[in-house]
């Protein structure tokens, strides 16, 4: 009964989205407030008509009502109940219904919290948001419509893959959505610009904090992703330049352009013409990874449905929409430019650096992943791009962005002065140097690219330190004021603080376990034990577990430090019965140094097994460096500057110094 | 002047260096048995390799070296076999490309069809930093305020300085 | 004009890849061309199945348009396609050789055999994938054209379907017998 009724509340969605994608833009051409305020209304009641039809489907899903050919499709009366839940979105129609309603949800977002925003940009920007809703609502309705009946209603479904069955994974993807369809927020804005024909600074205050929770997002959804794809797989690694995983990166990396591209407007007036279309770019990313997902063009182990039907609608849509920025963009995009100038080294100049590494970088990921499907269309014959390719581009490419991110936030606004900059920062360069050697040296061997690797997460690290340090006037004036300092500093520079060296942990997490990392694969007989990475692994025997829906074999190994038992792990393999596939639960033990890590194989006919250990050196820097970026993140959400009409400027201690001086 | 020099010679520099031991920084994960490792270390240092750069036609998205799969498995032994029988590893290499085409290659080759993939980023960056180059040398070239007294500079820096993002 | 110029990039960008995509839907990404296509068959030796008493060599597919047919009895895809086999045999149309591939035991595939019925000419064991890396092979059930001269023309990759005899595969033969 109750799928009709999602089913009804979504065509009624698809309707009030159509108003809401043209009266108020009616009205803001004319500058009717009544018509323009019919987009607050019709984005309220989109967002709740969609929730309506998304809570139908779920319902569906936990009550395990078969009749309905999606619940048959992809769950299973004996699954957990909370992956019933997630199992709404484990599958393509039920993953599009989420995506639509996060659309709805920003749009009534900004419904409701945007009214400090001018109201022709606020009513133009909820009826571009209401136009890519109404592109997909259709792409659902009539493609893949989750709410379809299956007559006579099978006994039970037919299951979700096993690895699909794991918390992770079951927040990765609406995290991701979060990302992907927050930044249709950027784009309805600088569509909105652009009929408006203007972009000023309180456009860029305007943009930013949506387009922060959007990256937050995107973020968390990524570093779940392949935080899973570490722990889960039973390999040790965690991104493998898969094209869906490309697919989440570009929009990342032209997202996080976008952020930092809108400061420069928002300070200086400039960069506007980069901006709006880094806006315009970034959605027309998440578009193009939701085309690549779904329709069968590129090969990935993360593909939904290969159905090139579907294929068609989503690349009409890219077209549409992303086609429509753009050509918006070179009809009025002259119009943008002028603004503050400002030399090549200079805050601005660093940005526009900034700007270009991540535009290039996420033009070179783009090509790598498309290439293959390119080079085929033309004939060419079929290649394959892999992990070499992208290692030897992109990590080059990023170096200089990292050693510049040190430096950047200590340049003056339009003209800075580098040697200033490198002066403060030579202490900053000592102690990146000192700490580098010293990790170099407790992880065992001097690796240079390791060691590069390192030095510059620690130049980072420490030049982000010293920007707060000279901020707060840390050794130039006495402690106590410099605490009160620290007190006075705004959200959003604490936000940039962490950010960057959340980013630095990460990059050495990244390094220590890429380059120093240990791996064995051997036969171990039970009772046993093996020296590796500096412990003693002891093989203690297997055991068959039951669980909810699987059976395993949970094998126990005791980890020795000398005569000390630091840990016993207990890696599995499961069988799950009702899809007749097998997982392996690796057993991790980590610590700051790194993680140790173990997965164990089949059964031998002697009853040995086949082990395999990895050691990944300063693994968890990856994780905690993120989690601290995403903090960092947070912080610059919150800071209030961001929410208030005008921008307000901060005096604290510039008269008292004025004074002084 | 010089500050800047000397900086940006140790920045590139130390991206030489990158770039040739980049492609180490491959995600290494193995799928290798204990009863495919061959005696000679020698050897097998040489099969695993290889094996990283071949990728699996059945997983698609990994190399032999990672997949589970029992024609990679099959794959590795064949590396195996044929660098004991005395196969340097190009013609390994080479012998596994005639059979399934380039596109068993994880490192695309550097020919004519692949020339725009890795010459793709190089060109794309130095169109973009022409690109700015030219855009703003453009609007530069127009007024630019009277350089202030070093009092103003450092009071006018020290007034900037505060509204931070 | 030149100053729309970088405005109007995006726009032509995403035109030219727009095209790209349009016409890469449709194509299966996870089908590998054969490069073999027009060479000789490699050297094949192939030792018989149990309960035969001839295997298969390279020689045995020279002097006619026949197929060569790579299964096992572990692919589920084999078997979908096995019955349009055995019909092609009884109609006598074309000689079919098999390679049974990468049998864990050796009564496997006779077993299987025995089971749904035989309707290959020839049978060469391939425990050890030598013989269908060799040919290129990813998957199976793969079907090969080979000519007379023992040159492979065509590799169709998946289950023969009585469509795709009739639409693809047997005009090829026909082709080749015509010489």
């Amino acid at each position: 009964m109750t799928v009709e009724l999602g089913h009804f509340a979504l065509v009624l969605a698809l309707l009030v989205a159509i108003v809401q994608g043209t009266v108020p833009l009616r009205g803001a051409a004319r500058g009717s407030e009544p018509l323009m305020a019919v987009g607050r209304t019709a984005a309220l009641a989109q967002f709740l008509l969609v929730l309506l039809a998304f809570l139908s489907l779920m319902n569906a899903y936990v009550q395990s009502d078969f009749s309905v050919l999606n619940v048959a499709q992809n769950s299973h009366s004996a699954k957990p109940l909370l992956y019933k839940i997630a199992g709404t979105w484990g599958n393509h129609e039920g993953s599009m219904l989420l995506w639509v309603l996060i659309l709805a949800l920003f749009g009534a977002a900004l419904a409701l919290f945007g009214s400090g925003l001018p109201q022709a940009l606020k009513a133009r920007a909820l009826g571009v948001q209401a136009w890519v809703g109404v592109g997909f609502y259709l792409f659902i309705l009539l493609t893949s419509n989750p709410f379809a009946r299956l007559d006579p209603p099978p006994l039970d479904g037919q299951g979700l893959n096993p690895l699909l069955q794991d918390p992770g994974l079951a927040f990765h993807p609406p995290f991701l959505y979060l990302g992907y369809v927050g930044f249709s927020m950027a784009y309805a804005f600088a569509v909105a610009a652009l009929i408006g024909g203007r972009v000023d600074p309180g456009w860029a205050r305007w943009v930013r904090p949506w387009t922060l929770a959007a990256w937050i997002f995107l973020t968390i959804g990524i570093v779940l992703g392949s935080w899973w794809a570490y722990y889960e797989l039973g390999w040790g690694g965690w991104w493998y330049w898969d094209p869906v995983e490309n697919a989440s990166l570009i929009p990342w990396l032209a997202g996080t352009a976008l952020l930092h591209s809108a400061i420069v407007v928002e300070k200086r007036d400039a960069l506007k013409g980069w901006t709006v279309f880094l806006a315009l770019v970034t959605f027309g990313f998440s578009l193009l990874g939701t085309f690549l997902v779904r329709s069968g063009v590129l090969t990935s182990v993360h593909a939904f449905a290969q159905d090139p039907a579907r294929g068609v609608f989503i690349l009409l849509l890219l077209l549409l929409f992303a086609g429509g920025g753009f050509a918006l963009f070179a009809w009025r995009g002259p119009r943008l430019a002028g603004g503050g100038l400002f030399r090549p080294i200079s805050r601005e100049g660093s940005l526009l650096f900034n700007n270009l590494v991540l535009s290039v970088a996420a033009a070179t990921v783009l090509l790598g992943t498309l290439y293959p499907l390119l080079l085929e269309s033309m004939g060419g014959g079929k290649v394959s791009v892999g992990p070499p390719f992208f290692n030897r581009i992109f990590v080059p490419l990023m170096l200089p962005l990292i050693a510049a991110m040190a430096i950047g936030p200590m340049l003056a606004w339009k003209r800075g002065d580098l040697g200033q900059a490198m002066k403060r920062l030579m202490v900053a360069a000592g102690a990146a140097l000192a700490a580098t050697a010293a990790v170099s040296a407790i992880l065992g061997s001097i690796e240079p690219a390791g060691v590069l690797g390192l030095a510059l997460a620690a130049w980072l690290l420490t030049g982000t330190l010293a920007e707060l340090a000279q901020r707060i006037r840390l050794f130039a004036v006495p402690l106590a004021e410099s605490l009160r300092r620290l007190k006075g500093v705004p959200l959003g520079a604490w936000g940039m603080t962490l950010a960057h060296a959340g980013f630095a942990l990460m990059i050495a997490g990244m390094t220590g376990s890429q380059v120093w990392r240990q791996e064995a694969t051997l036969v171990m007989h039970p009772g046993t034990a093996v020296a590796f990475a500096g412990f003693e692994v002891g093989f203690d025997g297997v055991a068959s577990v039951p669980g909810p829906n699987y059976i395993a074999e949970r094998g126990r190994f005791t980890i020795r430090d000398g005569k000390r038992v630091v840990a016993q792990l207990e890696p599995e393999k499961r069988r799950y019965p009702v899809e007749g596939r097998e997982t392996t639960e690796a057993a991790i033990r980590t610590t700051a140094w790194g993680d140790l890590y173990l997965a164990v194989g089949d059964a031998r006919d002697d009853g040995a097994r086949v082990v395999r250990l990895y050691f990944n050196p300063l693994m968890l820097w990856l994780w905690f460096g993120a989690a601290v970026m995403v903090a960092g993140g947070g912080l610059s959400v919150l800071d209030r500057r961001l929410r208030l009409g005008a921008p307000k400027r901060v005096r604290t201690g510039a008269v008292p110094a004025a004074a002084r001086s | 002047m010089a500050d800047r020099r000397a900086f940006a010679a140790r920045l590139i520099g130390a991206l030489l260096a990158v770039l040739l031991l980049a492609p180490l920084l491959v995600n290494a994960a193995s799928a290798v048995e204990p009863d495919e490792i061959d005696a000679d270390p020698a050897i097998e240092a040489r099969a695993r390799a290889i094996s990283k750069g071949l990728r699996c036609l059945v997983c698609q998205n990994e190399s032999i070296d990672e997949s589970n799969a029992e024609l990679a498995r099959d794959l590795r032994l064949l590396v195996r076999q044929r660098l004991q029988a005395g196969d340097s590893d190009q013609a390994v290499t080479a012998y596994i490309v005639s059979r399934y085409g380039d596109f068993v290659l994880l490192d695309p080759p550097f020919k004519a069809a692949t020339y725009a993939l890795w010459l793709g980023p190089l060109a794309i960056a130095a169109f973009a930093l022409g690109f700015v180059f030219v855009f703003y040398r453009r609007r530069a070239g127009r007024s630019e305020a009277a350089p202030l007294s070093e009092d103003d500079e450092r009071r006018l820096a020290k007034l900037i300085d505060r509204n931070d993002p | 004009m030149l100053r729309r110029l970088p405005y109007l990039l995006p726009l032509i960008v995403l035109a030219g890849l727009a095209g790209y995509f349009w016409s890469g839907l449709g194509r299966d990404p996870n089908t590998l061309p054969s490069v073999l296509i027009d060479q000789p068959l490699p050297e094949l030796a192939l030792p018989p199945i149990a309960g035969r008493e001839r295997g298969l060599v390279t020689a045995d597919l020279k002097g006619q348009v026949s197929l060569l047919n790579i299964f096992g009895s572990w692919c589920v895809a084999c078997q979908a396609e096995h019955p349009f086999l055995m019909q092609l045999k009884a109609e006598g149309r074309v000689p079919i050789h098999g390679i049974n591939w990468r049998e864990r035991d050796a009564d496997a595939g006779p077993a299987w055999l025995k089971r749904l019925g035989d309707p290959y000419t020839l049978i060469g064991a391939d425990p050890d994938s030598r013989a269908a890396i060799a040919l290129g092979v990813t998957g199976a059930p793969e079907t090969f054209i080979i000519d007379a001269a023992g040159v492979i023309r065509y590799k169709h990759i998946g289950p023969i379907t009585k469509d795709i005899w009739e639409k693809k595969l047997w005009p090829i033969v026909e082709r080749l017998r015509r010489g």
